[in-house]
């Protein structure tokens, strides 16, 4: 009941926060339907909706970071997480309450993602229901990486880091708006060496069928190794309040 | 047994000692409230009492369970109300209480009549709906009574609970604190002497970490040689300066 109650909690304040729901939502499906367009006046296949839905969800994912982190951050900074503390909630409830229900929100926000795609043309077929657990390693990475960000910054700092820096650095890095191979070079190589092209790649192997295996090793392993780090991290700062 | 008992509690913040080794006992069903200037250590004081902060030395026990070794057990009894405005802006009045009768572990149908009747006992039946985050500061520390009194808690910690509210939103503050008396141990801090007097059992003037005097307010007056409260208080005070 406590995890349930503190989970609840944690989901309203971040949908009923309007600016959330832009980024989180609108943004991207603005984007979409924009880089749809432009497709559609190119005669090259720059933006083909089969290689940028993935993509377009997975940058949607990414503002989980930035919503998951300013919401401890700003709670942290509050007084309504000191009442909370000396309640008899556990740091389990407070971790799990702070990461669970954005699983599901993400779940939902690949769904409407996917739906538009199908809106505008994207071929409908039963393996897109592969795109939900694809999304599963990816959506823990960002929410843990939330966490972790939440738990060493303060909300004006999350707000750059998480909102500003994060956010690009995913969607330049992850192949979602140029192809990575026209770049090349250390800029390549850096970008495979971080999840997320890997993310996208996972995400677009799931959508066309092809083996999703290397890609989901390297996300879930950034997810595992981010979230531990994010746990650690959190019950430092619970330790240290 | 004591509902609160404090035992050469210390806490030093690098070089500062915030809390000096406090001695002080507080009865069940006592209104105590701590007095002192700004950083005199009251809120140190409150957030050692209810297991915010671990002390450096010395032991709290509430109803007889040490603040130190069973922190759990202490949350059980005990609900803080903190200086600052302590609710979920965006979530209304009534899951504000909802959040904090689930973080108690109250089942849903106990949240919900929990709920009711804090919403009832507190006026604030007319602004459920209303988020958190949009009422005047004066609900806003109402609610924030009503959230840390909806686990019925043996222990309340108030700290500073009028600060920055209106003479009107003081006055009906108070009235809810008096209710409380006799039924629930109170711990208030607060740098408002009239509000020491006219709710306080017994109070405790701290300064630099130190309690330096302890007693009704007439038994303060009385050993500080002055007519009102603070006037001896200024005297105690000073008197530590000199």
């Amino acid at each position: 009941m406590k995890l349930l109650a503190f989970s609840r909690r944690c989901v309203l304040e971040i949908l009923r926060d309007p600016l959330n729901l832009f980024f989180g939502l609108a943004f991207p499906l603005i984007l979409l339907l924009l880089l749809h367009t432009i497709q559609q006046h190119v005669p090259v296949a720059l933006f083909s909706l089969a290689r940028l839905a993935p993509g377009i969800a997975v940058f949607g994912l990414s503002f989980m970071t930035l919503f998951s982190a300013t919401l401890i951050a700003r709670d942290r900074g509050s007084a309504l997480l000191q009442r909370l503390y000396t309640t008899p909630m556990t740091a389990a409830d407070f971790i799990l309450g702070y990461t669970a229900p954005l699983l599901p929100v993400c779940l939902a926000q690949t769904a409407i993602c996917g739906l538009v795609s199908v809106l505008l043309g994207l071929r409908l077929s039963f393996r897109m229901l592969l795109i939900f657990p694809a999304s599963l390693p990816v959506a823990v990475f960002y929410i843990a990486l939330g966490l972790l960000c939440g738990s060493v910054l303060n909300d004006k700092q999350v707000g750059g880091v998480c909102g500003a820096l994060l956010t690009n650095l995913s969607a330049w890095l992850s192949g979602v708006w140029f192809d990575l191979h026209l770049v090349g070079g250390t800029f390549e190589k850096i970008a495979h060496l971080l999840p997320f092209v890997h993310a996208v790649e996972l995400e677009r192997a799931a959508l066309s069928g092809r083996a999703m295996l290397p890609h989901l090793a390297w996300v879930a392993g950034y997810a595992l190794v981010t979230l531990i780090a994010a746990v650690l991290l959190f019950l430092r700062q619970m330790k240290k309040r | 047994m004591e509902a609160v008992q404090t035992i050469d509690l210390t806490k030093r913040y690098r070089d500062t000692v915030a809390v000096d080794r406090l001695n002080l006992s507080v009865r069940q069903g006592e209104l105590f409230a701590l007095l002192g200037v700004n950083g005199a250590g009251k809120t140190t004081a409150i957030r050692l009492l209810s297991c915010l902060a671990r002390p450096d030395a010395g032991d709290a026990l509430i109803e007889g369970k040490s603040v130190c070794r069973e922190a759990a057990a202490v949350r059980e009894l005990i609900a803080l109300s903190p200086q600052e405005t302590a609710v979920a802006p965006n979530l209304s009045v009534r899951e504000n209480l909802e959040l904090m009768a689930g973080a108690h572990g109250f089942s849903r149908k106990e949240a919900r009549i929990k709920t009711g009747e804090a919403l009832a006992r507190f006026g604030l039946s007319g602004i459920a709906k209303r988020r958190a985050g949009k009422l005047s500061g004066g609900w806003q520390r109402r609610l924030s009574i009503a959230m840390a009194l909806l686990s019925e808690p043996h222990v309340l910690f108030l700290d500073e609970p009028t600060l920055g509210l209106d003479v009107l939103a003081r006055s009906e503050l108070w009235d809810f604190i008096r209710a409380m008396k006799g039924k629930i141990t109170v711990i208030l801090t607060t740098h408002y002497l009239e509000e020491a007097e006219a709710l306080a059992d017994r109070v405790g003037i701290m300064k630099a970490g130190r309690l330096l005097e302890i007693g009704t307010v007439d038994e303060i007056k009385a050993r500080a040689g002055a007519d009102r409260l603070d006037e001896a208080f200024l005297r105690i005070v000073k008197e530590e300066n000199a």
